[in-house]
Parts: structure tokens; sequence; C-alpha cells
């Protein structure tokens, strides 16, 4: 085994991986790293971390599958339905005192929750009045969030979360089905715009009214976690909100004092004025 | 709540349940007492909804400090920490747990594998796992990890077992030091 050299390892590869791509991967949090790299490592039939150095380097293919999977894109609509029945219950309201609205979705993935809050925000009347940024790091991810086609298969699923979500209608009614797909209509596209953003490298992204980074903290350790937490604070507004995963832990973060809670349950807080 | 002492973790519990597993954790958990000097983390699969009843009666009825996960959170010897609903819950570092939100394993998120794993990575021969009674063979990588890094594995004895399939996978691996039945693991865990 190549335990005693494992931290060393890591940090190597991480460097290595830096200056070759420009990617930067050496904060993410350890565990979860660690799995993704173990994957790599039987993959490539080896037991040594150190091995991916050369592979990674000399091989693109090799290193975008890598990039590929340091990226989550576990998503659905309405993912924890109580969190978005709190959103329209507390935030809507808020939301609707302004003539216009701008919302980030920072680390999208695949899409589906920007276009849930579309559709929420149209069952609201308020789509008309609002600007949906939702961003994310890959690629792949990014080009099936801009086409709006899921599996069928899915709907299943994305209608009982939208009903337990206090959605009153049929999600068809968003979308057209065919080829084991459905597509989201243009309507609710036409207030989305898909950009890549990186939020461990890139900077501010303009103030917005309602941010949702939602289970992307869990992937950065606390200092790049606190980072990233002042980041989203500095793209808010005054007195703007932010949305985090339901088991995310800002308790330990120095940008913890910006923020005031309005929902302590469901992580969701105010930037103080 | 009681406020545990703060002292340096030394070892590790880890422990993966499924069906019927709510009574075997209680059985053990009361077996443990308050004062056993390494923390417990726990993989029980759950539906959405139900984790936060299940943590307060578990608590309740045991006197343990049984708590759900979070993100980052420190973790200290005398407690248990619960896998929250739709999370793997894993060892993050010798005193911090974390969650994510990673792919399903045999259908199943949180799962045991994760936990194993992450425990076995960072804690080397300093950590026992614990499979108990469930209906999935989620925890036998798991459990096989744990013993390449040298640590030990304890299953419940399939007679004790309310469903069998779960511990039988993780016998089935040959990396299990010892088949207890369910009232024999508490002591176990305080002895070793």
């Amino acid at each position: 085994m190549t335990d005693d050299f494992q931290d060393l390892e890591l940090q190597l590869l991480m460097d290595a991986v830096k200056a070759r791509y420009g990617y930067e991967f050496a904060h993410y949090a350890r565990a979860s790293m660690m799995r993704r790299i173990r994957k790599h490592m039987e993959a490539a039939k080896t037991d040594r971390i150190s091995d991916l150095i050369p592979l990674f380097i000399h091989n693109k293919a090799a290193f975008a599958h890598f990039v590929k999977d340091m990226s989550v894109t576990v998503t659905e609509m309405f993912r924890d339905p109580d969190f978005f029945q709190a959103l329209r219950k507390s935030i809507v309201p808020l939301l609707k005192t302004f003539p216009f609205i701008k919302i980030w979705h920072a680390g999208c993935a695949t899409g589906q929750e920007a276009y849930s809050m579309a559709i929420m925000l149209d069952e609201e009347n308020l789509l008309e009045r609002c600007q949906i940024y939702a961003t994310d790091f890959n690629e792949n991810s990014l080009k099936i969030a801009r086409s709006g086609i899921y599996p069928d298969a899915d709907l299943a699923l994305y209608q009982e979360n939208y009903s337990k979500s206090g959605g009153c209608k049929s999600l068809d009614q968003y979308c057209s089905r065919g080829y084991d797909s459905i597509k989201f209509n243009g309507r609710l596209t036409e207030h989305i715009t898909f950009a890549n953003h990186n939020l461990v490298s890139d900077g501010v992204f303009g103030e917005m009214n309602l941010i949702l980074c939602r289970n992307v903290l869990i992937y950065f350790n606390n200092e790049l976690q606190d980072r990233v937490l002042k980041l989203l604070i500095d793209s808010l507004r005054s007195r703007g909100i932010l949305c985090l995963g339901r088991r995310e832990n800002i308790r330990f973060s120095e940008a913890a004092g910006l923020l005031e809670t309005v929902d302590r349950h469901q992580r969701i807080f105010r930037k103080k004025a | 709540m009681p406020v545990p002492a703060v002292s340096m973790v030394e070892r590790l519990v880890v422990i993966g349940a499924s069906a019927g597993g709510f009574s075997a954790l209680q059985t053990i958990f009361s077996g443990l007492g308050t004062d056993f000097d390494f923390p417990i983390l726990v993989c029980k699969h759950l539906g959405i909804g139900d984790e936060k009843g299940l943590v307060d009666v578990l608590a309740s009825r045991t006197g343990t400090t049984v708590m759900l996960s979070q993100d980052k959170l420190p973790m200290y010897n005398g407690c248990i920490y619960m896998a929250p609903g739709n999370y793997h819950l894993q060892v993050e570092s010798r005193d911090t747990i974390s969650l994510s939100i990673d792919e399903r394993i045999c259908h199943s998120r949180p799962a045991v594998d994760v936990l194993f794993e992450s425990a076995a990575d960072v804690f080397k021969d300093q950590v026992t796992a614990v499979v108990l009674t469930g209906a999935n063979s989620d925890g036998a990588a798991g459990v096989e990890a744990i013993k390449n890094s040298g640590g030990k594995v304890v299953v419940q004895s399939l007679d004790s077992a309310e469903v069998k399939i779960m511990p039988k996978a993780a016998i089935e691996t040959g990396c299990v030091d010892e088949i207890l039945d369910l009232e024999d693991i508490a002591a176990y865990l305080r002895r070793s």
C-alpha cells in the first residue's frame, strides 16, 4: 500500500492538473474527491494516486472524464419539494415588490431546477419580470440544460415533486413530449440564460435579488466554502436572498455574519443591509 | 442534550443498517450507555421525512447523544451521527464529517459503502465497522475497504438479524472478523 504518501500524492496530482489545465481542485472536500480518484485509479488499474499524474497530463480525454466526474450532475425538478414550497410562500411575495428580478442559480448542473424556478415564477405571474442566470462549469451539463430536453421516464418523479411543492397543474403544460423525451417550452427558456461559470476561479456575478446554490458548497473544504460563500454574498444586492442545500452548514464560516436567517430548516438566508 | 468532553478522536465506529435497522440500532445504543470514548457514524437507509423522528426517538429511548448529520460538522467522542435522507455521510478528516449528493449506490443514498470507504481512508486500522440487518447488499464493498486498511469488521449473526441479506452479503466477502448476536455487539464495541 502507498498510504504513507497519500496526502503528498494527492497534492502533487492537484498541482499537476492546475499547471497543465488551469483547473483548481486543491480545495475540494477530501472525502468526495477521494471517491472520484479511487474510481479513476480502478479504471487505470493502479493503486497509486501519483500514477494518475502522467495519465492526466498526457491524455486529455482521461482528464476531461475526471473533470466531468468532479462536477456533480445529480439533480431533479423541484428537488426537496418543501424547499420550493417555502420559496413560493415566503420569498415570492418579497420578489413581487421589485420591478425587475435577477436570479442566479449557481451550480445548475443539467438545469432542472432552473426550469422548476421558471415554472414557479410563471404561476406567480412573475416570469415576465425575471431573468434567471443558471451557471455551471461542466459544459456537458450546460449543453443538456440549454436544450431543455430530459428523459420522459423522469416526468413522473418531477410531477410528484412539483405537486408536493404546491404546484396545482400538470407539468405537461410546460413541455412537449415525444421520442421518449420531454422538451420545455420556449416561453420558459426565454427567461433563462445558461452560462459557464466556475465558482472556484471566476468572480462576482452581478447584483442578484435571489441566489440558489444548493449542494455545491458540500464539495468544498472549509477554506473554499468560505471564499465561495463570500462571492455569493457579494453577488447579492442589499437584502437579497441566498438559498443553500438543506444539510449545508455555514455556522463555521466567517462570512455567515453577513447573513441573517429567513428559514432555518430550508437554509434560506438574507443579506444584511 | 449532554455536551461531550472534547478530546481527540482515537478510533471510530461506523454502522450500516437497512430494513429492521431501527430496533437493532436501539438495542446497540442502549447497550453502549453514554460514556463510550469514540464517535459513531450511522448509515441507515430511510425514506425522506422520517429522519428527524428517527433521531429524536433513538435519543430519547436510549439516552445517547444522537444527531442528524450536517455537512462539515465536527465529530466528538461519545456522539452518534446519523446520515440524513438523500445525502451520503462520509468521514472528511479525523475530526470532521461531510455529506455528498453523489449517485446512489445499490439504489441507496445514504449508502453504507460510501461511509465505510471514507472511514477506512481516514482511520485505517482504527475503525470498527458493523453491518446490521438489511434487505440490500450495500455495505459489502465497504467491508472490503475496511479490511484492506486494517480495520475490524463485525456482522450481526444471521440468526439475530430481522432481514439477512445485508449481513449475509458482508459475510460472503470473507472480510469479517466477528459474527455476533445483536445483544453482544454493544459490549464488543466497548471492549475493543
